[in-house]
């Protein structure tokens, strides 16, 4: 019910709206995803190296100060513990060896925070590919540090001029690159948007999330499923990744959290689910922050992981069925959240991964109740705008 | 009864010049008098651009042109304003090409309606794919007489070219290379290549080539195999550098294309 169409939507999002030269490409790349994904030798290297390259299965850890504070069983699933720190690299390794599979040479991908980025020029280096990622002039400068690793890990940064200068022009640039490059190039997009298959696609590889949190709740308390799931959404896919096991479990609420940047309230915010519009960005049709005309709005979140204009396709159509239930953090509701964890737990996390937490506050708990949140990053790229605000 | 634009391939069937620019730029009421200059200059064929904020196949020529046009307040309803009544003095046809989103919010009902009213000729979506142009837009688009100009690419296979061939009933637009919107100043010869490979087709329709002519070199080239060419962001070059006289600017163009 909560799977993808054959014809690539979700409900009534979805879909594949690209322009003619890169249809040959996504049309191969649909026709053959599912077939790899199911590939026992392909699952088996991807696996490997997600357990001995990037550190899973991730911890879920019981934060037990936190779970004092807020009336309630906290479990944290520790993305920010995988191999260059966010839950983005579970997708970047599944994403290059399909690449690969498919005899790709040329690697692009987009990034906001620079975690996607970082994740796949990681994987680019490990597989000696060509890897070159656009990033908005914005998030060039507000995270610093990941640019410097992705030059380090032998990635060519493009900073992108047009607009915001952030994520969303950041994929503009992506997708032209692709239009350009429709033959050699393999397009690794970092979160669960895009033109069918991506977000599908995208959410499997991410899925290996909640697969492990249901290993780990059976071994930890006897049953295999939380009463909540929390994690943030930009474009959704850690979201995704933690959602996808419990999507068909009625007794799991899952809980989205969006960006509301200085709050839903003003124009300096992200929260695309609660004000967007349906409408067509970047290959799907989805809830789009929006004007009356159909420009697509600027968004804005302290977070540049969150700051985009729209949501993957899944995301939109569990909150229009009510399977999810989306709720809105402010930039210092973030802040504060970040700075309770670090204090409480000694973890400091990624300001995407606060904005999760934030939604801590903003549930009533029962003293039984099992919470998840999916902890999707640590705090490094993060430090200037923590020690600029708290 | 023929459209305008059949009648158009009908009459000429090669060297046919067809410029795009994008509505509202370089000011917002450029639009009716830049379509007059270009119809007075001899130009076959317009395309007028709808601007959106996120044009995923343009260059940065045309991405600047439309961010201008829609930071001064253009937008579609403005368009059509200005439009309305351009059948007194415009009888090439006119096309107006954009992004799906746009048409959307719009209503496609209500957007082919206004087509029709103002006496638009036919649509580019570039980011509609061919299969949801059959299924959703075709059958409103028909109904109201608007035709659908759809493209083919390097990337097309001949299977689909035929089927593209199948469900057109104006052009069809042939993109020369895998690339976004933007000057190009040669067409190599695996471009040609491609070229001759559809020539050599005999399709139905007539063809265009469009995306990266700027020069008598690739205006050669697309008019040798092809019924003509599509200018576009070498126009908007040129727009800018004669913003207040539109004619200019069109002297321009021609020169370059001889150039
Ligand atoms: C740590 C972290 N969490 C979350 C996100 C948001 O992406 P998504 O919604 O796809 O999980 C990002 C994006 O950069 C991130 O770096």
């Amino acid at each position: 019910m909560y799977q993808v169409n054959e014809n690539g939507y979700f409900g009534e999002f979805g879909g594949a709206y690209i322009p003619e030269i890169l249809f040959s490409n996504v049309e191969t790349l649909k026709n053959q995803y599912r077939a790899i994904l199911e590939d026992p030798s392909f699952q088996q290297e991807v696996d490997q190296l997600l357990a001995d390259y990037v550190g899973r299965p991730s911890p879920l850890y019981h934060a037990k100060r936190l779970s004092e504070h807020y009336g309630c069983q906290i479990y944290l699933k520790r993305e920010d513990l995988n191999h260059t720190g966010a839950h983005k690299i579970n997708n970047t390794i599944g994403q290059i060896v399909l690449a690969k599979r498919l005899g790709k040479t040329r690697i692009i991908a987009e990034t906001g925070a620079g975690q996607h980025g970082v994740a796949t020029a990681t994987v680019c280096a490990l597989m000696n590919m060509e890897c070159i990622v656009y990033m908005g002039k914005t998030d060039v400068e507000r995270q610093e540090l990941n640019v410097q690793k992705m030059r380090m890990l032998g990635a060519s940064v493009y900073p992108v001029t047009s607009g915001n200068q952030t994520l969303k022009d950041a994929t503009n640039e992506a997708m032209r690159d692709w239009c350009s490059h429709p033959v050699d190039t393999f397009y690794i997009i970092g979160s669960t948007v895009g033109p069918h298959p991506y977000p599908d696609m995208v959410e499997r590889f991410q899925s290996v999330i909640s697969r492990e949190m249901k290993e780990q709740l059976q071994t930890k308390l006897g049953r295999n499923y939380p009463d909540y799931i929390l994690a943030c959404i930009g474009g959704g896919s850690n979201a995704a990744g933690a959602f996808h096991h419990y999507l068909d479990e009625p007794r799991t609420q899952l809980i989205a959290i969006e960006a509301a940047g200085k709050g839903t309230d003003t124009d300096e915010t992200a929260a695309s689910i609660l004000l967007g519009r349906l409408g067509i960005l970047h290959g799907s049709k989805s809830l789009i922050m929006q004007t009356e005309d159909g420009q697509i709005i600027e968004p804005y979140s302290i977070s540049a992981g969150l700051d985009y204009p729209g949501v993957g396709p899944l995301h939109a159509h569990l909150a229009r069925t009510g399977r999810s239930t989306v709720l809105a953090a402010t930039d210092a509701e973030a802040l504060t959240a970040a700075m309770e964890l670090t204090r409480m737990e000694g973890i400091i996390p990624a300001l995407e991964s606060a904005h999760a937490l934030a939604g801590l506050s903003k549930i009533t708990f029962k003293p039984e109740d099992v919470v998840v949140v999916n902890l999707s990053g640590r705090g490094d790229k993060d430090m200037d705008t923590y020690l600029r605000y708290i | 009864m023929k459209t305008r634009i059949q009648q158009l391939f009908e009459n000429k069937h090669s060297n046919i010049t067809s410029v795009y620019y994008t509505a509202g730029f370089p000011q917002p009421d450029a639009t009716r008098p830049i379509l007059k200059a270009l119809q007075d200059k001899g130009i076959d064929l317009v395309e007028i651009g709808i601007p959106f904020s996120d044009p995923m196949a343009d260059g940065p020529v045309i991405q600047a042109s439309s961010h201008q046009a829609i930071s001064e307040g253009m937008n579609l309803k403005k368009l059509f304003e200005q439009l309305e009544g351009m059948r007194t003095e415009i009888h090439i046809p006119v096309i107006l090409m954009g992004y799906v989103n746009v048409i959307m919010q719009f209503g496609i009902e209500a957007f082919c309606k206004a087509c029709t009213q103002v006496g638009v000729d036919g649509v580019i979506l570039p980011d509609l794919p061919m299969h949801d142009y059959l299924e959703a837009y075709k059958p409103i688009m028909d109904a109201y007489g608007l035709s659908m100009v759809l493209l083919i690419t390097p990337e097309t296979s001949t299977e689909r070219i035929l089927e593209i061939d199948k469900n057109t009933d104006s052009f069809i637009y042939m993109v020369s290379s895998a690339a976004t919107t933007g000057a190009q100043t040669a067409f190599d010869a695996k471009k040609q290549d491609y070229f001759q490979r559809i020539h050599a087709m005999n399709l139905k329709n007539p063809c265009l080539i469009g995306f990266g002519i700027s020069n008598k070199a690739t205006y050669d080239a697309a008019c040798k195999n092809a019924q003509g060419a599509i200018i576009g962001s070498r126009f908007i070059t040129c727009l800018r550098q004669h913003p207040n006289d539109y004619a200019q600017a069109v002297d321009a163009l021609l020169k370059q294309l001889q150039q």
